[in-house]
């Protein structure tokens, strides 16, 4: 029964995507006066791959940022549950600052206060690129949660499995390493994807700091193409309907592991 | 209020160079108060907004036309899959180029301006994550409790309003909470449109007076201010609604 549902919410909404996107180009076609030269839907396909290219960048970005943000957040979690207060404090503060701060402050934070290059020790300068800062930016908030996400599943572990493990003579950092990681790992799998989908819808943020990624380079496009107010309903939506091809069936994924790891528990 | 804290900040700009601008520039004091209160104001109305759709949305799931249960689904989908500023800008450049002018007694204004629109696409934004949220809250209503309200003579909207949504409401609050503080966040992003909101006008008062991280210290104390009190009062609500034989 779940199966069939799933699948019907597979195919419809693309479809319903789909549908919306041909009547929106259909209203862009006649609102188009004779005389212009090119039309609105013409100009999308000869800049599609331009548009592509910066998506290229967008998954890039996503991709380094969550790699990032895992390794980090691991640790920062282990900070978290540390039994040491020194430990334990500094990571609780980190973790709730950027849990609790927009992404867009984040970013901006990051993208000013870092400087543009750096001087190496031996006097070499390296020039930082904006959109490794960008995907700094990206990391932090998602670090913070995935900390959180961390903490979360620790907690979440019945504590006669500390126990036990304590009566068979296992040392903490053994039985958090044996016993309890392997357990969490599979609680944090399905948020920590819905989280790599978040990130990578965040990403056209750096469009705003200058970073040519999908949304800057479809500005981009349509200022070089004349910047005619009937660009903008197909441009927006084809830049829609890119993100969703990528990030729908990561979802759909996501939710058929938490049916199938909640039925399992 | 300004007149006592000035000298302090204007002394701490003299001996350290930090220059905490709005608190002693009566200028930035207005646009700081000024940004807060739009920003205050924006979150009420994208809150406000996404709970409505939320309720209705989770209205509309149950309903026994397939066409408008497609279309929630596929309204769902398509909001929460694609990228939040993106569906900002197709709102406010896409659909605000087309939406009719007001005749303003000799000039012409758009019929929506950017609070507006930035209230319609992140509440929409945000209302799609709230059908979930009330559906599972409906869905979380025993029907034992149901049934009984049929037994007692109540009608099927009767029902609705006096014991499904109280009871959801109490059971989807933390969720909820959760999505409340995500949106006040993601108001940051109505910067995009430049609506003069807490992050617009301190971006105005750092390109001013070059002060990027004295004001990026105000921004993240402010949200973070900010999210603590909504964390507070909807902690406060739910122990006000909490019933007794549900949770601790």
């Amino acid at each position: 029964m779940t199966d069939f549902t799933l699948n019907r919410l597979t195919w419809r909404a693309p479809l319903l995507t789909a549908a919306i996107c041909v009547a929106s180009t259909v209203a862009a076609l006649a609102q188009q006066t004779t005389e212009d030269p090119v039309s609105a839907l013409g100009t999308l396909v000869i800049w599609i791959p331009f548009i592509l290219k910066g998506f290229w960048l967008n998954f890039v970005m996503s991709v380094l940022a969550m790699a990032f943000a895992t390794v980090t957040g691991v640790l920062l979690g282990f900070m978290q549950i540390s039994p040491n207060a020194v430990i334990r404090m500094p990571a609780k503060l980190v973790t709730h600052l950027f849990r609790n701060s927009p992404w867009l402050v984040i970013l901006f934070a990051i993208m000013f206060l870092v400087p543009f290059q750096i001087t190496l020790p031996g006097g070499d300068k390296i020039l930082i690129p904006d959109w490794v800062k960008a995907t700094v930016g990206f990391a932090l908030p998602v670090m913070a949660n995935i900390s959180e996400i961390l903490r979360g599943a620790v907690m979440s572990i019945p504590s006669g499995q500390w126990e036990s493990a304590e009566s068979l003579a296992f040392s903490r950092r053994q039985t958090l390493i044996y016993i309890i990681l392997p357990q969490c790992v599979r609680r944090m799998i399905p948020p920590w994807m819905n989280w790599y989908a978040l990130l990578t819808l965040m990403t056209p943020m750096a469009a705003i700091l200058g970073v040519n990624e999908a949304l800057g380079n479809t500005q981009a496009a349509m200022e070089a193409a004349g910047a005619r107010p009937e660009f903008l309903i197909p441009f927006y939506l084809f830049l829609m309907t890119l993100f969703f091809i990528f990030i729908y069936p990561l979802s759909i994924y996501t939710r058929r592991l938490e049916r199938r790891f909640a039925a399992g528990s | 209020m300004l007149d006592i804290i000035a000298p302090f900040f204007e002394r701490l700009y003299e001996t350290t160079g930090l220059n905490f601008s709005p608190f002693y520039d009566p200028y930035d004091w207005n646009r700081l108060l000024r940004g807060m209160w739009v920003s205050v104001e924006l979150i009420i109305a994208i809150i406000a907004l996404s709970l409505v759709i939320g309720v209705i949305g989770a209205g509309a799931q149950t309903s026994r036309i397939r066409a408008v249960r497609w279309l929630v689904a596929a309204y769902i989908e398509i909001f929460r899959n694609t990228p939040p500023i993106v569906q900002l800008l197709f709102f406010y450049f896409g659909l605000g180029a087309i939406t009719p002018q007001v005749d303003m007694g000799g000039w012409y204004e758009p019929m929506i301006g950017s609070f507006g629109w930035a209230v319609i696409a992140i509440g929409i934004f945000g209302g799609s994550y709230n059908v979930e949220i009330f559906r599972s809250g409906v869905e979380a209503v025993p029907g034992t409790t149901v049934e009984a309200a049929e037994a007692l003579g109540f009608t099927n909207f009767q029902i609705f309003v006096y014991v499904t949504l109280p009871l959801a409401f109490r059971f989807c609050l933390p969720a909820l909470t959760n999505n409340i503080i995500s949106l006040a966040k993601t108001s940051s992003l109505a910067y995009v449109i430049a609506v003069p909101e807490i992050t617009y006008s301190l971006s105005g008062i750092w390109s001013d007076s070059v002060n990027v991280p004295e004001m990026m210290v105000l921004l993240f104390v402010y949200y973070i201010v900010l999210v603590a009190i909504i964390a507070r009062l909807m902690s406060s609500l739910e122990r006000r609604l909490a019933l007794p034989g549900y949770g601790q």
